[in-house]
């Protein structure tokens, strides 16, 4: 036995064995309806980040004001995303789309430093800890949200949960877990020096949700 | 190795902390912010004992399970493609990661925090072999400036105020100049840390939890460094501890509600970052490897005693050295090794034995405060008291590292003459007798003694022991 697994399986195996404990109930909090969103909304700014409550019609417009009001000059998008491929339609905005369409090796100077802002889709949100769900994929690679300086995320209302433990039950996550999931729950931030807090230490300073609203596209 | 050389002198470095204004300054700052907002995230009592009551019997279920959990966690990660590699010892785990790095030809790494490499001394190994690893997060990044080791598991430059980080950046970072202001500090290490983010072959870091159900890998922060060093270098290697696993996807949950909650009181890290597998086909960024090293250095011999085996719960939350009068007093570099507070003095001297650092357990009031806010209810007092015992008593079956080291004859010698004295009214009384008639003539300075009067004075023993004097007044044997 001169494999370090053997030897480490082996003493663990060895060990007396201990009866498995009961896991006592615990369960995560719910909300109702109208205190959901309230919930998610007010987490969410608590941790500095700005919510938009938009519609389907109208949130590439709001986008377009709301960056061009911070001086974005570029953003990077997802052309083959369905919010991409929206945006994309017949922009006219006061600054450059920027499409995440190769691999990092091949924009990574644009990535690391060459955008402004960039636009992300969520899977859902979570009321409890004001966090977006957000699964990255081959359309919305994973450094889209993590890059450039600012961060927006569009998320649909109706998506919005109660907590993690809900929508990894009801979405039966261990089934397929993808390359990558995460939750993010404000701009990026460090209390390192002093317990001072600071934001943007190495992802976006600044996280911009637009919240779209269920239905009626008023 | 140097880590091998470690051992414990936790007096002398406390008694030098504890004469360091500035330090006890900034340690009780700190600890006083991190107090007051833990608290508030868990002012309801019920939620925050059934909440506790779940992940401490997750932590259990997923221990009492260890091997057969980390048996699927490999099959599982293996199936995902991530490699698996195993290592008894920090040697071994510190070469593993040096043989992937140059295998793939990599010499420049980028780190996210974590404490088991710093267990390996991992970049003081890699240096050695001419690859330079950058510490990204920034509290690391500041120590490492500063060459020196972190002093608190989740904030490792606490012991730093921000005149100092703002001397040290302006003598270490090119064309900085001297600022004070915290978001200036931040913003020049954010951009002399983005090119080594770009330039990375390869991305270290630790694991939070890695689940066994799906052979995933969770990394929780505020700062993005961990996701940036997870994602943008081709290579990726995480490296943990073996007691790390949990059995199920849905154990996260309470354990997330848990943790950030009671290190810095957030209710939620910034970033839950969960990695199942390396860049899959027409994906276009991650790392197109992503490696597991599981180190073991000790933790299987702990998990051989069902007591100690508590030990392995611990979730590095911090909330013990947060709240602990000790560690608060005499600051994290007092107990030598990685691990310092309450969970360092149950963890160290079981990874690296009661010989060298048996002086641990007993830098403790037992006051409780770690066992009141540990959020998996680890025991750390009984844990402490226990290991006290094996440095003296070892008993069979723990096989704890070191144990008995601090067996002395003049101390067992000294305990049975007590025993001896206390179980026998004749001596007793002989003894007390004398005790009356010398003791006040034995200096304070005297072998033995001299310790013990030097930080107290010494009591006058009284001519007639209370004995003589009740029998004196006719007070009858009992
Ligand atoms: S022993 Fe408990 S309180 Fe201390 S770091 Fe571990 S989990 Fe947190």
């Amino acid at each position: 036995m001169t494999d370090p697994r053997e030897r480490i399986l082996a003493r663990l195996k060895a060990a007396p064995k201990r009866p498995i404990p009961e896991c006592p109930a615990w369960s995560a909090p719910t909300y109702g309806a109208d205190e959901r969103k309230a919930k998610f909304r007010a987490m969410l700014e608590a941790s500095h980040a700005d919510v938009h409550e938009v519609t389907a019609a109208d949130w590439p417009d709001r986008l377009k004001a709301i960056l061009a009001a911070k001086g974005v000059r570029s953003m990077l998008y997802a052309p083959d995303s369905a919010a991409g491929r929206q945006l994309a339609a017949g922009w006219t905005g006061d600054f450059a789309l920027v499409p995440y369409d190769h691999p990092v090796e091949d924009m990574k100077e644009i990535l690391v430093t060459g955008v402004d802002a960039a636009l992300t889709t969520a899977e859902a949100a979570i009321a409890q800890t004001g966090s977006l769900v957000l699964w990255p994929s081959a359309d919305e690679p994973r450094l889209m949200s993590l890059l450039p300086p600012i961060h927006v995320a569009l998320v649909a209302e109706e998506t919005l949960a109660d907590s993690l433990a809900e929508i990894l039950t009801a979405q039966n996550w261990a089934a397929s877990m993808p390359t990558n999931a995460v939750l993010i729950s404000g701009p990026s931030k460090t209390a390192d020096i002093e317990q001072t807090l600071a934001y943007g230490v190495h992802g976006p300073k600044e996280l911009i949700v637009l919240l779209l609203n269920a239905g009626d596209g008023r | 190795m140097a880590a091998e050389a470690l051992k414990s002198d936790f007096g002398g470095k406390a008694h030098i902390a504890l004469n360091d204004p500035k330090l006890r300054a900034n340690f009780r700052r700190a600890m006083d912010g991190l107090m007051t907002k833990r608290a508030a995230q868990f002012a309801d009592a019920d939620e925050w004992n059934a909440l506790r009551a779940r992940g401490a019997a997750v932590r259990a279920r997923a221990l009492a399970q260890l091997p057969e959990l980390l048996e699927r966690l490999e099959a599982r990660c293996q199936a995902n493609g991530i490699q698996v590699h195993w290592a008894e010892t920090t040697a071994e785990a510190n070469a593993i990661v040096l043989g992937i790095l140059q295998a793939a030809g990599a010499k420049r790494v980028i780190k996210g925090k974590s404490m088991v490499t710093e267990e390996m001394h991992l970049n003081a190994h890699l240096e050695a072999h001419g690859i330079a690893a950058v510490e990204s997060d920034l509290g690391e990044y500041i120590i490492q400036l500063a060459g020196e080791a972190p002093s608190h598991i989740v904030m490792p430059c606490i012991h730093k105020n921000k005149v100092e980080i703002a001397e040290l950046f302006a003598d270490k970072i090119e064309g900085q100049a001297y600022t004070e202001n915290v978001d200036e500090l931040t913003a020049a290490a954010r951009k002399a840390l983005r090119g080594r983010f770009a330039d990375a072959d390869a991305g270290i870091s630790g694991v939070n939890f890695a689940v066994a159900e799906t052979g995933t890998l969770v990394l929780i922060e505020n700062e993005g460094n961990g996701r940036l060093s997870t994602t943008l270098p081709p290579l990726h290697i995480a490296v943990t501890g073996i007691e790390k696993v949990l059995e199920k996807l849905e154990d996260v949950p309470p354990l997330l509600s848990l943790l950030p909650r009671s290190a810095t009181g957030q209710p939620i890290t910034t970033y839950v970052n969960m990695i199942t597998s390396p860049r899959k086909a027409g994906e276009k960024d991650g790392p197109k490897a992503v490696h597991l090293v599981l180190l073991d250095n000790g933790r299987s011999r702990v998990y051989g005693d069902s007591e100690l085996s508590d030990t392995l719960r611990c979730i590095r939350c911090a909330a013990c050295m947060n709240h602990c009068p000790v560690y608060t007093r005499v600051g994290g570099h007092t107990y030598t090794f990685t691990y310092p507070g309450p969970i360092g003095k149950i963890l160290t001297p079981q990874l690296e034995g009661l010989d060298c650092a048996g002086d641990q357990p007993h830098a403790s009031t037992l006051c409780r405060a770690c066992a009141d806010v540990c959020p998996v209810q680890i025991p750390i007092p009984d844990l402490l008291v226990r290991l006290r015992t094996e440095a003296v008593h070892p008993s069979a079956t723990a096989g704890v590292k070191g144990g008995g080291s601090a067996q002395s004859l003049s101390e067992s010698l000294g305990w049975r003459g007590y025993t001896a004295m206390y179980g026998s009214p004749l001596i007793y009384r002989v003894v007390t007798r004398l005790m009356g008639l010398f003791g006040n003539w034995v200096p304070a300075s005297a072998p033995m003694l001299k310790q013990w009067t030097s930080v107290r004075t010494k009591p006058k023993f009284a001519a007639k022991s209370l004995h003589q004097l009740a029998r004196e007044k006719g007070f009858s044997h009992d």
